[in-house]
C-alpha cells in the first residue's frame, strides 16, 4: 500500500516536474514581428508594438534630418514619423500598397517608422538568438541581436535605440 | 495616516494665504500703526497658525507664532506701540514662519528647516517686555540673555509667586543654575524662559494689583507696560478714545472684507491635476468641434440647397457654441486673480525703501484681474525685477525730487487690465525716466551695441537695450541691482508666455513699463499662414498686424531686406526660408507680411498666404521632437492634419542667419526653360479608353508628353507624388470615384497649382454645368464632339507652347 502511494507521488512529482520544465521553455520563448526594410529582414519585440497603421498623411517637420520625415495624428496625439529605410542610408522609395507604419512604443517614447512591407510574427527561443556579431556593431546598440530560423535569419533591432533622438 | 496627511495639506494651504494677507496687512499697519481691525486680523492669524501647528505639533512653529502672538496682543490692547524697528522684528518672523511652513511641506517637519528661532524669540519677550530689542545675536549669546532673565527673575518678590503645580522638581526656581540650564535640551529651555515669562508677568500684575480689574484668564491682556526709555513711543494714549478713532477710520476695502466675511464663500478645493486633465479634455473637444466644422463645409458644399443641411447647421452651431463656453468655464476655474502676486510686492517695496533711503509709494490698481494659473505662476519673477528696477533706477531720492519740483516722495504705480485676449500689466513710475543717449553710451561701453548700430537705434528701440543680457547702468553692484541679470529675466520669462513689452518714458518724468501676457497658454488663438504647401501657426498674441506689400517695397541694407512700415524699419524674412521649405513657385509682384512682435521686438515674416484665425490646442510632440528650433509645438487641425505651431522667439533668432536677398531672387525668376515641346507635359484624365486615345491621337502632333489616369482619384494621386510636373491636365467631367469638378477643387486647393490650366473636356453641354466648371476653377470647357484641330489649339493656347514657324 505505501509503496503504490509512493508510485502514485512519484508520477505526480514528475509530471509536475515535466510541467514545470515546459512552462520554463515558454518564457523563453520571444515574440517578435517581422518586416522587411530594403532586401532585409527586421524583426522587434511584439511588445514594444503600440500598432501598425496603413499610411496616412503627415506633415514634415523643419531642421530635422531626412529621415524625419515629420509628425502625424494618431487618434488625437502627435507622433513623430521617421523612415527606417533612409535611417539605414537606403535610397528612398515612394510608399505603396506595403508600405506600414509601425508604432512602437518604449516606456513614455512613441514614434512611427515607416517600413516596405509585414512579413509574420515570429515566435523565437532563447536559444535561436544570438547576440549581433562584433563587426555589425558599428551603429552601437542598435541591433539587439540575430534570430536564426531554418531558412533565413532575421535582425533583432534594439527598440529603445530606435527610439532616441540622434541629432 | 491619511486623514493626518490631509490636515496637513490644508493646514499649508491656509497658512501661506493668511501669511500672504498677514504680510500685506502689516505693512498697511506701518502707515496706519493705529488700525485696529487691521491689527486684530494680524493677530488672529498668529492665533490660528499657532492653534493648528501646535495641534499637529510643529514645535518650533508653535514657540515663534506664540511669541509673535503675545507682541501683537499687547499691540492690539494698545499696551505697546508698533514701531518701525518692532515692525522690521515681526516682519522677520513671518518670513521665518514662511521657511518654517515650506519646510514642513517639502520634509514633513520642521525641524530639518535650519531656521534659528531663539534670537527672534528673544526680542519678541525683550519687546513685550518693554525693553529695546537685542541687537540681533548669535547662537552663544542665547545663554547669557537666559542668565539676564534669570537675574531679573531672581529678584525677592519672585518668592511672593506661588510654585506651579506642574514643577516637577522639588527646588525652588531660584535654584536653577546655569548648569541646569546649559544641560537642558533646546525645547526645555523655551518651556523654562515662557514659564520664567509667565511668572514675571504675574509679579508685575501682583504689584499693579490695586489697579487692575483683572479676571484670571486674560491676565496678560491687563498687564500695562511702561516703556523704558530706549523706545522711541509716545506715551501711550488712553485705550479708550483711539479705539473710537479707529471705528471711524475704516478704511473701505476692510469693508468688503467684512462682508465676504459674513457670507462665506461657497467653495471647493479641488486638486491642480484634475482641473489640468479637465482642461486636456476640453482641448480634445475643441479639436472635435473644429473638425466637426470643417466637415460641416464640406457637406455644405455637395449637398447644396437640400433640407437636412438646416437641420445639421443648428446642431453644429449649438455643438460648437457650448463648447466655446464650456472651454471659457473651464478656463475660469483655472483663473487666479492677480493680487495673488501683487500681494508681495508692498512689502518688497518697503524694504527696498528702507535699503535705498528712498520714500516710495506703491499703488495697485487691479489686483482682482484674472489669470491662468500656470501665467500668474511665472509672471512674480519678472514682475519682482521690474519693480526692483522702478524702485531703484526710476524713483529718485528724496533730495533729487525735491530738487526738481517733484513730492519727496516717489511713486510706483502697478496695475493690472484685461484688454481683449491679453492682460496688461503696467509699471509706472514718477522717477527720472530713461535718457536714450545714456543707454546708447553704455552699451557702447559695454560693447553690446557698435557704433553703426548706436546711431540707427530709435529712442524706444534704446530703451530696450536694459533688457540685453549683461546690460546695467549701475555705477557699482549693489545689493538691489547692477549686475544686469534681472531685465533679462524679464525678458526670457515674458517670452516663454509668448507676452509682449511696451516700454515708454520721458526723461524726468516716469517711464512705463508695459507686459501684455496671453491669459492661457493651453489653447490659444493663431494665425494660420501658409508657406508653399506647407502651413504654420502663429500665436496670435505675438501678431501686431498682417500688411500686403509688393515686393518694389522692400529694401536692402546690410544685406539683410528690411521692410519700411510707416516710421519703423523692420527686418524681413520669407517663412519658407526659415523652415527650409522648398521654394516651389513664386508668388509673383505681391507678398504679405505678418507683423509679429515679442517682448520688445518686432520683425516681418513674407508667407505666401494667410489661411485664418483659428483656435488650436497645443500638443506635445514628444521626447523625439521637442526643442526644435522654431518650433514650439503642434496641433491637429478640422481636417485631421497636422499643423506646427511656431516658436516666435526661436523664429527671431533664426531670422538672423538667414540671407536669402528677396530683390535679387525677384529678378532671376525661377521658370526653367524648356526648349522642346516634349519637355511640356499634360495629363490626361478620363475613364473611358476610346476618349484617351482620341484624345492622344488628336494630341500628337504637337509632340508634347502625355500621362494617363483613368480617374480623379489616380490623378491626383499623380499630382500628389511630384515626379512631373504638369502644364495643363485634360478632365472628363463623368467618372467612378470622383468626378471631374471634385478633382478641379481639390487640385485648386494646392497653392502651386493655383494656375495650371484644366481644361475640361465632356458631353455636358448644359448652362449650368458650365457654370460649376467656372466655379471649381476650370480653364476651359471644350464639349465633345470636338475637332482634333480645336484641342490642339486649346492646349497649346493654355500651355503657351511657341508656335512653330
Amino acid at each position: 500500500m505505501s509503496e503504490q502511494l509512493e508510485q502514485v507521488l512519484q508520477n505526480q512529482k514528475k509530471q509536475m516536474d515535466s510541467e514545470l520544465g515546459s512552462n520554463h521553455r515558454e518564457e523563453d520563448i520571444t515574440q517578435l514581428v517581422g518586416f522587411i526594410v530594403g532586401d532585409e529582414e527586421y524583426a522587434i519585440p511584439i511588445l514594444n508594438i503600440q500598432e501598425i497603421i496603413k499610411p496616412i498623411e503627415y506633415t514634415r517637420v523643419p531642421s530635422t534630418p531626412a529621415y524625419v520625415l515629420g509628425a502625424f495624428n494618431l487618434r488625437g496625439n502627435v507622433i513623430p514619423l521617421i523612415d527606417l529605410r533612409m535611417k539605414f542610408n537606403l535610397p528612398a522609395l515612394n510608399q505603396n500598397e506595403d508600405t506600414r507604419y509601425i508604432v512602437m512604443k518604449e516606456g513614455e517614447n512613441i514614434a512611427g517608422f515607416v517600413i516596405d512591407k509585414l512579413t509574420e510574427a515570429v515566435r523565437l527561443k532563447a536559444s535561436q538568438i544570438e547576440s549581433a556579431p562584433e563587426t555589425l556593431h558599428k551603429e552601437k546598440g542598435t541591433i539587439n541581436g540575430i534570430g536564426k530560423r531554418a531558412d533565413s535569419i532575421l535582425t533583432i533591432l534594439n527598440v529603445s535605440s530606435l527610439l532616441k533622438r540622434d541629432f | 495616516m491619511d486623514d493626518l496627511q490631509e490636515i496637513l495639506e490644508d493646514f499649508l494651504i491656509e497658512a501661506f494665504e493668511l501669511i500672504e494677507q498677514m504680510d500685506q496687512d502689516l505693512v498697511e499697519l506701518e502707515s496706519n500703526p493705529e488700525d485696529l481691525e487691521l491689527l486684530n486680523g494680524i493677530f488672529r492669524v498668529a492665533h490660528t497658525v499657532k492653534g493648528s501647528s501646535s495641534f499637529l505639533n510643529f514645535d518650533i512653529l508653535t514657540e515663534l507664532t506664540h511669541h509673535m502672538e503675545d507682541v501683537l496682543n499687547k499691540a492690539r490692547k494698545d499696551e505697546l506701540k508698533i514701531t518701525p524697528d518692532i515692525m522690521d522684528v515681526i516682519l522677520e518672523s513671518v518670513d521665518m514662519m514662511k521657511g518654517l511652513l515650506e519646510s514642513i511641506k517639502e520634509n514633513g517637519n520642521d525641524t530639518e528647516s535650519g531656521i534659528e528661532i531663539k534670537n527672534i524669540c528673544a526680542q519678541f519677550d525683550a519687546i513685550s517686555n518693554g525693553k529695546s530689542i537685542p541687537e540681533k545675536q548669535e547662537g552663544e549669546c542665547l545663554e547669557a540673555e537666559i542668565n539676564e532673565v534669570m537675574n531679573e527673575m531672581t529678584s525677592p518678590t519672585i518668592e511672593e509667586s506661588p510654585a506651579p503645580q506642574e514643577e516637577p522638581t522639588p527646588e525652588p526656581e531660584t535654584a536653577v543654575s546655569d548648569e541646569d540650564l546649559s544641560s537642558l535640551s533646546d525645547d526645555e529651555v523655551e518651556a523654562e524662559i515662557e514659564r520664567l515669562l509667565a511668572e514675571k508677568m504675574e509679579e508685575k500684575l501682583a504689584k499693579k494689583a490695586k489697579k487692575a480689574q483683572s479676571t484670571p484668564e486674560s491676565k496678560p491682556a491687563e498687564v500695562t507696560i511702561t516703556p523704558e526709555p530706549q523706545i522711541a513711543t509716545p506715551a501711550p494714549k488712553p485705550a479708550v478714545p483711539v479705539k473710537k478713532e479707529v471705528a471711524k477710520a475704516k478704511t473701505p476695502p476692510k469693508k468688503v472684507e467684512k462682508k465676504v466675511a459674513s457670507t462665506p464663500e461657497q467653495t471647493i478645493r479641488v486638486e491642480v491635476n484634475r482641473l489640468d486633465h479637465l482642461m486636456n479634455l476640453i482641448g480634445e473637444l475643441v479639436l472635435g468641434k473644429n473638425r466637426l466644422l470643417k466637415i460641416y463645409d464640406d457637406v455644405e458644399e455637395r449637398y447644396e440647397g437640400e433640407k437636412f443641411l438646416e437641420e445639421l447647421n443648428q446642431v453644429v452651431s449649438s455643438v460648437s457654441l457650448v463648447t466655446t463656453d464650456l472651454q471659457i468655464a473651464v478656463m475660469k476655474t483655472r483663473m487666479l486673480p492677480v493680487s495673488k502676486v501683487f500681494n508681495k510686492f508692498p512689502r518688497l517695496v518697503r524694504d527696498l525703501s528702507r535699503e535705498l533711503n528712498k520714500e516710495i509709494d506703491l499703488i495697485l490698481t487691479g489686483e482682482e484681474t484674472e489669470l491662468d494659473k500656470s501665467i500668474v505662476e511665472e509672471i512674480g519673477d519678472p514682475l519682482v525685477h521690474m519693480i526692483r528696477n522702478s524702485c531703484d533706477h526710476g524713483v529718485e531720492s528724496p533730495e533729487i525730487r525735491i530738487a526738481a519740483d517733484k513730492p519727496a516722495k516717489g511713486t510706483v504705480n502697478l496695475k493690472a487690465y484685461n484688454e481683449g485676449n491679453q492682460i496688461v500689466i503696467e509699471i509706472k513710475d514718477d522717477g527720472a525716466g530713461m535718457d536714450a543717449d545714456f543707454l546708447k553710451m553704455k552699451a557702447l561701453d559695454k560693447e553690446i551695441i557698435t557704433e553703426r548700430e548706436a546711431e540707427n537705434l530709435s529712442d524706444k528701440e534704446a530703451y530696450s537695450l536694459i533688457f540685453k543680457p549683461g546690460f546695467s547702468t549701475a555705477a557699482k553692484v549693489t545689493g538691489v541691482s547692477g549686475r544686469g541679470v534681472g531685465m533679462d529675466v524679464v525678458k526670457t520669462n515674458i517670452e516663454k508666455l509668448n507676452g509682449i513689452i511696451d516700454i515708454d518714458s520721458e526723461l524726468g518724468v516716469g517711464s512705463t513699463f508695459k507686459l501684455k501676457i496671453p491669459l492661457t497658454l493651453a489653447i490659444m488663438q493663431a494665425l494660420l499662414v501658409s508657406a508653399q504647401e506647407e502651413y504654420f501657426a502663429i500665436p496670435l498674441s505675438s501678431v501686431l498686424e498682417t500688411v500686403r506689400i509688393s515686393i518694389d517695397e522692400v529694401y536692402t541694407i546690410e544685406g539683410k531686406n528690411v521692410l519700411r512700415l510707416r516710421d519703423e524699419i523692420l527686418s524681413l524674412v520669407r517663412l519658407s526660408d526659415m523652415f527650409g521649405v522648398e521654394q516651389v513657385f513664386d508668388s509673383g509682384e505681391h507678398a504679405y507680411v505678418v507683423i509679429i512682435g515679442l517682448a520688445e521686438s518686432k520683425m516681418g515674416i513674407i508667407v505666401d498666404g494667410l489661411v485664418g484665425q483659428e483656435e488650436i490646442v497645443i500638443k506635445s510632440m514628444g521626447d523625439y521632437l521637442q526643442g526644435i528650433e522654431g518650433i514650439a509645438g503642434a496641433t491637429i487641425r478640422g481636417d485631421g492634419g497636422v499643423t506646427l505651431i511656431t516658436d516666435v522667439a526661436a523664429m527671431m533668432n533664426l531670422a538672423k542667419g538667414i540671407k536669402v536677398d528677396l530683390t535679387q531672387e525677384a529678378s532671376n525668376n525661377l521658370t526653367q526653360v524648356k526648349n522642346n515641346p516634349s519637355d511640356y507635359n499634360v495629363l490626361i484624365v478620363d475613364d473611358s479608353k476610346t476618349d484617351r486615345t482620341i484624345m492622344q491621337k488628336s494630341l500628337a502632333p504637337l509632340g508634347v508628353t502625355l500621362s494617363e489616369a483613368t480617374n480623379g482619384v489616380e490623378a491626383l494621386n499623380i499630382l500628389k507624388s511630384n515626379e512631373t510636373s504638369f502644364d495643363a491636365i485634360l478632365v472628363d467631367i463623368e467618372m467612378p470615384q470622383m468626378d471631374g469638378y471634385t478633382l478641379a477643387s481639390e487640385i485648386r486647393k494646392y497653392s502651386k497649382y493655383k494656375k495650371l490650366p484644366l481644361l475640361a473636356v465632356t458631353s455636358r453641354t448644359s448652362k449650368s454645368d458650365r457654370l460649376r466648371g467656372v466655379e471649381v476653377g476650370m480653364t476651359e470647357y471644350i464639349t465633345k464632339p470636338y475637332s482634333p484641330e480645336y484641342l490642339r489649339n486649346a492646349v497649346s493656347k493654355n500651355i503657351k507652347l511657341p508656335v512653330e514657324a
